[in-house]
């Protein structure tokens, strides 16, 4: 019982730098923010009732909302058939998916940005090609629309949407999986009926993870959305930047955050952190 | 109900399995009749359980043929094979209930819905699960958990069940109550099953054949009484259960049996001895040697000293060493060992011709 006590408080003195620095660089930060949209520019829930009429605000909102869902069903359907592959795949099968999911963690976003830009443009790589080889006349418009901002979010979102669904697929037992072909199910009905449901947990932790990464997007929507489909962090920095409206980029701020932790909350009642890694 | 008739008989000839350089099994031939309770007996690493995924279709052999009913089955993958299996930890669909883990090898079968309640119901009730029906597996005790994999194997009347030491994780007294219902549902299904174990004792009381492995060999395969009586060779006697080994030397037949010099006395034996002349080793086990008074010139006996004595509840342990060095345990009636070790720890030490077998020497 000694043992345990020390351990913990041990555990807590080795994350205190940890915790003292979040609290300094962004909750205290996060407090002001909180401060100005009851604020600014008069006191008072002004700000919060605008969000509620404002067409602008709602419309970002719902975009926002549908792009992170889309965004997120596809890259948990990609990350789980990559996944698929790393965990149970043959040896050269392995190291390719892994360097497959590893390499973009080393390639800046605002990179990665600009290549699909270069790839969907209307004279890039892939018109062109499609061009060339006359299966069509006229560019298809593939970037500076919300496709785009969706090719590029999944992309960079996959990788992370992998690891909780690896943390699953090595947990799971193969004897149940061999149990149900013994009792007569094909491969493919063992992986709908036994596997996938037995992997929900990473399911649920990894679509979580995607999801709220996409609410907060910035730098991919703003480059391959091109003005036109802004996303809710694209907004919150065009109102506290580019117009005086800070009292408005706050309110929305606060909104976001609590709807974040709202989720976060929800996703830990289903799932123990140590599975998402 | 199944019929007995629809057991499966199963044929392995010459089954071989390599992995990489490590010979797993070697040229396997075994016949497994209808209906049979074989128990595949030996240590980790024997071969007993590859030849159990072997016959459930998730190892292929490298070499060798299978039937089941006569018919080729060596390359039917582990799903058309119909075998029920039972795993080692269960292996039970954590995400579906009790209801929907033993419906399982129904639905695959795509059996009608009123034909899949009715069985698993009926499965339910054999079993002793009545009423833990919607509960997942994890919210079973592991006797509960083992008896839904027994249902699950059982329920689409398989021709032959393979059980993956099924005991292996459960405490003693649940262990003997699971073995009595196995055996129950082994004569009320009347389906051939094959059992892997490493415990000899439940080996001897469940089976009506054992096969001992080791080394990837098929060492014997017979009744419990026959392997435990007339093992075939050294490992096999010391394997299940404790044995003594005495050196006979100058060994030659004789009437109804054999005869020999033990420490330097006549000894008989009832076994036949066809194979084995000159030294050998007797091997008797610890109930068959009992401790008498002194020499008797009409019985095989020999002198030896008790070192240890363990008391064991219902009998005493006694371990000795005879004048030759040969060190033996004999298990005793308690008020026997007493009265022996009541002058002194010289003993004698008899057993009668008819117990005991000979072995040949260093074998």
């Amino acid at each position: 019982m000694r043992g345990t006590l020390s351990d913990r408080s041990g555990a807590a003195l080795l994350m205190a730098p940890l915790l003292i620095f979040l609290v300094l660089a962004y909750a205290w930060p996060f407090l002001g923010v909180v401060k100005w949209s009851f604020t600014l520019p008069t006191p008072g829930l002004g700000q919060y009732h605008a969000l509620l009429t404002d067409d602008l605000v709602q419309s970002v909102f719902i975009r926002t909302l549908r792009i992170a869902a889309i965004v997120t069903l596809v890259s948990v359907t990609a990350a789980y058939a990559i996944t698929v592959v790393w965990v149970r795949g043959s040896t050269v099968q392995r190291v390719l998916a892994e360097f497959c999911i590893l390499v973009p963690f080393w390639i800046s976003v605002l990179t990665r940005a600009f290549g699909w830009v270069a790839l969907l443009s209307n004279r890039g790589l892939i018109n062109t090609w499609l061009q060339s080889i006359g299966f069509i006349s006229e560019p298809l418009t593939l970037v500076r629309n919300e496709f785009g901002v969706i090719v590029g979010m999944s992309h960079f979102l996959i990788p992370f949407a992998v690891f909780p669904l690896a943390s699953a697929m090595r947990s799971l037992d193969e004897r149940v999986l061999l149990a149900a072909r013994g009792l007569g199910s094909s491969r493919m009905r063992t992986f709908w009926t036994v596997f996938v449901p037995m992997t929900r947990s990473g399911i649920i932790g990894s679509a979580m993870i995607t999801f709220v990464f996409s609410l907060g997007f910035f730098v991919t929507p703003a480059i391959l959305g091109g003005g036109r489909s802004v996303m809710i962090a694209e907004l919150i920095y065009l109102r506290i930047f580019q117009s005086p409206d800070w009292g408005l980029g706050a309110a929305i701020s606060v909104v976001l955050v609590v709807f974040v932790g709202a989720l976060m909350a929800l996703l830990f009642r289903y799932v123990k952190p140590k599975q998402l890694v | 109900m199944q019929q007995p008739g629809r057991a499966a008989e199963i044929k392995a000839n010459g089954i071989g399995k390599s992995f990489g350089s490590f010979r797993a099994l070697d040229n396997l031939s075994l016949d497994i009749g209808r209906g049979e309770f074989l128990t595949l007996l030996g240590p980790s690493g024997s071969g007993k359980t590859t030849f159990l995924m072997i016959l459930a279709g998730f190892v292929q052999p490298s070499e060798g043929r299978l039937f089941s009913d006569g018919v080729d089955i060596t390359d039917r993958p582990a799903e058309q094979r119909a075998a029920g299996m039972v795993f080692q930890g269960y292996a039970l669909f954590p995400h579906m209930s009790v209801e929907q883990n033993i419906a399982f090898p129904l639905k695959v079968r795509k059996k009608s819905a009123a034909e899949i309640k009715s069985r698993v119901g009926e499965m339910i009730e054999r079993v002793g699960l009545k009423g833990h029906e919607k509960k997942l597996p994890a919210q079973l005790s592991g006797g509960q958990q083992q008896r839904v994999a027994l249902a699950r194997a059982l329920v689409f009347e398989p021709g032959v069940l393979l059980l993956d030491e099924p005991f292996s994780a459960l405490d003693k007294s649940l262990r003997g109550q699971m073995q009595a219902e196995m055996k129950r549902l082994h004569q009320e299904t009347g389906t051939t099953f094959v059992f892997v174990t490493h415990d000899q004792s439940e080996a001897l009381a469940l089976s009506s054949r054992v096969a001992i492995f080791n080394h990837g060999k098929l060492l014997q395969v017979g009744r419990p009484d026959e392997v435990y009586d007339r093992p075939a060779n050294r490992f096999v006697a010391e394997f299940l259960g404790e044995i003594n080994m005495l050196p006979v030397k100058g060994v030659r037949p004789a009437d109804h049996g054999a005869t020999g010099l033990c420490e330097d006395r006549a000894v008989n034996m009832r076994c036949r001895a066809e194979a084995i002349k000159g030294d050998a080793i007797l091997a008797i086990r610890p109930e068959d040697m009992s401790i008498a008074p002194e020499a008797s010139v009409n019985e095989n006996g020999i002198a030896a000293t008790a070192v240890a004595s363990t008391y064991l509840g219902a009998a005493t342990k006694l371990d000795l060493t005879t004048r030759q060095g040969a060190k033996v345990t004999v298990s005793v009636p308690n008020e026997v060992a007493a009265a022996a070790l009541s002058k002194g720890n010289s003993v004698w030490l008899t057993w009668p011709a008819e117990k005991g077998f000979l072995l040949p020497d260093g074998g």
